[in-house]
């Protein structure tokens, strides 16, 4: 990717208004204001990544979709570190999609994982090209020569030349195909605390989302669509929502109906009186069918079991000690902060799109497919995202947008309502999980069998620990095939059963009597000395994360009265993670206090972002945890806004979340997602021992206990 | 349609709207003030939060015929600078993810501490009713916490 954009070097012709040498604050610039700042003439830019003008501005590109994962932020920062350029003195813009950028993506917790070596040959480059222009200006050897804080260094004479004043020379040199990179020790701004790029502009409240969007001759469209999965459109009747004032017309565009208007509330009043007649056009499912369903589907074996080692039916026929546990997840939705939207404007052959999208390249093929325009004549630029946790991974909304575009020959700004976001989302698949396991009579783990079933995708992760840790292993899984949209949910698949694995675990170190962290650590011991079939994680790097928030948070050592503790952990997205959960009981009501958490996710880039990243995780997989459940009732979800679909307040949050990071010089693995998985089943550990029962069904809707 | 003068981050400013828009609509359609956010519409989430008097308010359900002559803060006129000791509070802890909550977890703080210059955990618990989907909470406490210090400190100082 980065040989490509590095061969393409182009001379970059601003015309602008002048800028000046002004360095200071340009952190506070960025998108697209910093173009302006650039002072007319050439400017170095060495790839699609980086730009400096001969004033000395220094602008980065953030190439992926920030959906507040931190990346507009972190990927930045890699290029600064290895430019040597100081961080308040860049600006960073937002790059729109182009394939110059790669892969633009905000999925897979991929974006640090996958550019960190790209990205830091980027900015070595421009270093390298930069010395190599200051050389030739000084005539001695390169290797007289150091890069420091935006400045070329001559390291006999002491004289220094800025980045800007090296700018037209450096974008005259060809460009290298092979540079050295910094030797990590040497990294000023990786591994450091760095705020958040849009920090003041969010606190401020200035325009940064989709759905501050305002274009010229602007119309709102809001859009009404099936009331349930299984209805289609028959036929509408627009009479009483034209006589709304503000709206100026009503379009079918695809399989759903438009109303825009001049405002937002007009479009919604319009929206209202909308009268539309449905078919049914498929199964109106329900809730109650999909639980039974499953529950039968458990109790067989699939056809082609995830990972099979050994023979656990065998073990299980011996007779032996058996236990069994059953447990219960609901359906999620993604329910972002920001609701879905998308500004489209369609002419007769081009598109210009804006709007939220963790998939602009899969947004913008999408759109050309349904409007049958080609991809060359549409733009699609991307702002700050109100989060995504899936949900934007898929494309509905942009091609939406662009069908009320098309069909109202008009700039149009889509936004759906909270109630549309709620029945129109792409859930995160409920599950139900089976565990049965044998113990021998030497107290150690015969067999394991998880069989789950769950609404369309995967519910289990065959080669996840334990596997390999005991001798007969086996994973069965069951898809319910539904009309119920499904989709990605911030780590998915292990973000269900991780619930299932981790809870059993520990119902299984009670049973054996033994500490559920202790019983954790035999079976990684096993899984190294004798293991069984592939081990499909890092032993030492998990068992790493185990003791260190063992050692933490003090486990098995704390004597706080009415205080409870919990532990889970898990391998996902290539990062290992263990919390403990603490619980207070307050006059009988509980509450999760504390999380500590210990992590592995290789180099971090960006301390506080990553912190942030993780304490999110486990704060929105409490919140899930604890509160949200999605149920339908005849295809129709019956929790249509957050008073029936309900999230964490600062009265259930926890009151510290503290987060370590194991150190250590491996390549950055994922982040976004990894802290969620292991949260739930931590908590429903501390709530057995707070308790003594076992929760094993979510939400948890606590309450009094 | 109606005509209404509103008061808002202490300027008049004359719109033309249905007497049941919400406060909100008004906000960011008339008055291209897009920082108060839309996020339920059913005030169950705090994204639109302003002040009215000074008062945290959830502003979807807000008519613009009951704001008369009351005095209506959003987050662009919470300090002329950006400046206010929660912004800075905000930006020192890096609280933000996605940001789209913060607008409205910040009005309502500074509703909070206007009342209780030093809230305690178990203030915050009772005030702050905001949802985040990205789990900040954690660091808004935090960021609360810093403010109030910040200010106490200060006037200490006076």
């Amino acid at each position: 990717m980065i040989g490509e954009t590095v061969s393409r070097r182009d001379f970059l012709k601003i015309t602008s208004i002048a800028g000046g040498g002004m360095l200071i604050g340009f952190n506070l610039l960025s998108d697209s204001t910093s173009a302006a700042a650039i002072a007319d003439g050439v400017v170095f830019a060495p790839n699609a990544y980086i730009t400096i003008s001969p004033a000395g501005l220094v602008t980065l590109m953030a190439p992926n979709p920030e959906i507040g994962q931190g990346v507009k932020t972190a990927l930045p920062m890699i290029l600064a570190e290895e430019l040597n350029v100081k961080w308040d003195t860049v600006a960073v813009d937002m790059a729109p999609l182009d394939q110059k950028y790669g892969s633009q993506v905000a999925g897979g917790s991929g974006a640090i994982r996958s550019r960190f070596m790209p990205i830091r040959k980027a900015g070595a480059t421009a270093r390298v090209m930069l010395i190599s222009a200051a050389a030739q200006q000084w005539a001695c050897a390169e290797t007289d020569c150091y890069a420091e804080d935006g400045f070329v260094v001559n390291k006999t004479s002491g004289k220094k030349l800025g980045y800007g004043e090296l700018a037209a020379k450096a974008a005259t040199l060809p460009v290298p195909n092979d540079v050295a990179l910094k030797d990590p020790k040497d990294f000023k701004i990786i591994g450091t605390r760095v705020p958040n790029i849009d920090n003041h502009k969010i606190v401020t409240g200035q325009p940064l989302y989709g759905i501050d969007t305002r274009r010229p001759g602007m119309l709102y469209a809001m859009v009404v669509r099936p009331p349930a999965f299984g209805k289609v459109l028959k036929s509408f009747d627009d009479t009483e929502a034209r006589k709304v004032v503000g709206v100026k017309n009503v379009v079918k565009a695809g399989k759903v109906v438009a109303v825009l208007a001049t405002s937002t509330w007009a479009a919604k009043k319009g929206k209202d009186v909308l009268v539309t007649v449905w078919n049914d056009a498929g199964k109106l499912e329900s809730t109650a069918d999909h639980i039974a369903a499953y529950t039968d589907m458990v109790n067989t074996k699939s056809e082609k079991p995830g990972r099979v080692d050994g023979d656990v039916d065998a073990v299980f026929a011996k007779g032996g000690k058996v236990i069994e546990a059953v447990y219960e997840l609901p359906n999620l939705a993604h329910a972002a902060m920001e609701p879905l939207n998308f500004f489209a404007d369609v002419k007769e052959n081009s598109v210009e799109l804006y709007g939220p999208t963790q998939v602009p390249a899969r947004m913008r093929q999408e759109v050309s497919k349904a409007l049958n325009i080609p991809e060359a004549n549409i733009t699609l630029g991307m702002p700050r995202q109100g989060g995504g946790f899936g949900r934007k991974l898929q494309a509905d909304n942009g091609v939406e947008a662009a069908l009320i575009s098309a069909a109202a020959k008009a700039p149009i700004q889509m936004l759906w309502t909270r109630e549309d976001d709620m029945q129109g989302d792409f859930y995160r698949a409920g599950a139900l999980y089976k565990m049965k396991a044998a113990i021998g009579a030497d107290g150690q783990i015969e067999a394991w069998h998880l069989n789950s079933a769950a609404l369309g995708g995967g519910s289990a992760v065959a080669d996840s620990f334990p596997a390999a840790s005991i001798p007969n292993f086996r994973v069965d899984t069951h898809t319910f095939r539904s009309n119920i949209q499904t989709g990605p949910w911030r780590a998915p698949t292990s973000n269900i059963v991780t619930f299932a694995d981790e809870c059993f675990m520990d119902e299984l170190a009670h049973e054996l009597k033994k500490d559920p962290i202790a019983f954790r650590l035999e079976l990684l011991d096993k899984a190294e000395k004798q293991p069984t079939g592939k081990v499909g994680y890092n032993i030492e790097k998990y068992r790493g994360v185990v003791k260190l928030v063992a050692e933490m948070s003090n486990w098995g050592k704390n004597t706080k009265p009415n205080t409870f503790y919990g532990f889970a952990a898990r391998f996902s997205f290539n990062t290992y993670a263990a919390h403990v959960a603490e619980l207070t009981n307050t006059n009988g009501v509980l509450r999760v206090t504390k999380v500590y958490s210990a992590i592995n996710c290789g180099r971090v880039v960006n301390l506080s972002g990553a912190e942030n990243q993780v304490q999110g995780a486990i704060i929105d997989g409490l919140s899930h945890a604890l509160f949200s459940k999605i149920t339908f009732d005849k295809g129709a979800v019956i929790e249509k806004n957050f008073n029936t679909y309900k999230f964490m307040r600062q009265k259930d949050a926890p009151l510290e979340v503290i987060v370590k990071f194991v150190p250590t010089e491996d390549a950055p693995t994922g982040l976004g997602e990894p802290g969620l998985p292991p949260i739930a089943p931590a908590v429903a550990n501390a709530i057995f021992a707070a308790t003594g029962k076992r929760y094993r069904k979510l939400p948890f809707e606590l309450g009094k206990a | 349609m109606a005509k209404y003068t509103l008061n808002v981050n202490n300027k008049a400013m004359t719109v033309e709207a249905d007497p049941d828009t919400p406060l909100l609509w008004v906000l960011r359609d008339n008055l291209n003030l897009v920082g108060t956010k839309y996020g339920c519409g059913i005030a169950q989430c705090g994204a639109c939060t302003v002040h009215i008097n000074g008062t945290a308010v959830r502003s979807c359900q807000y008519p613009v015929a009951a704001v008369q002559a009351s005095k209506v803060t959003t987050i662009e006129g919470l300090s002329p600078t950006g400046t206010h000791p929660l912004q800075l509070a905000w930006e020192e802890m890096d609280v933000a993810q996605c940001g789209y909550c913060q607008s409205g977890q910040i009005m309502a703080a500074a509703s909070l501490l206007k009342n209780n210059p030093n809230p305690t955990d178990a203030d915050i618990d009772k005030t702050m009713t905001n949802i985040c989907r990205c789990g900040t909470h954690y660091r808004i406490r935090k960021a609360i916490h810093l403010a109030a210090n910040t200010k106490t400190t200060k006037a200490a100082k006076l």
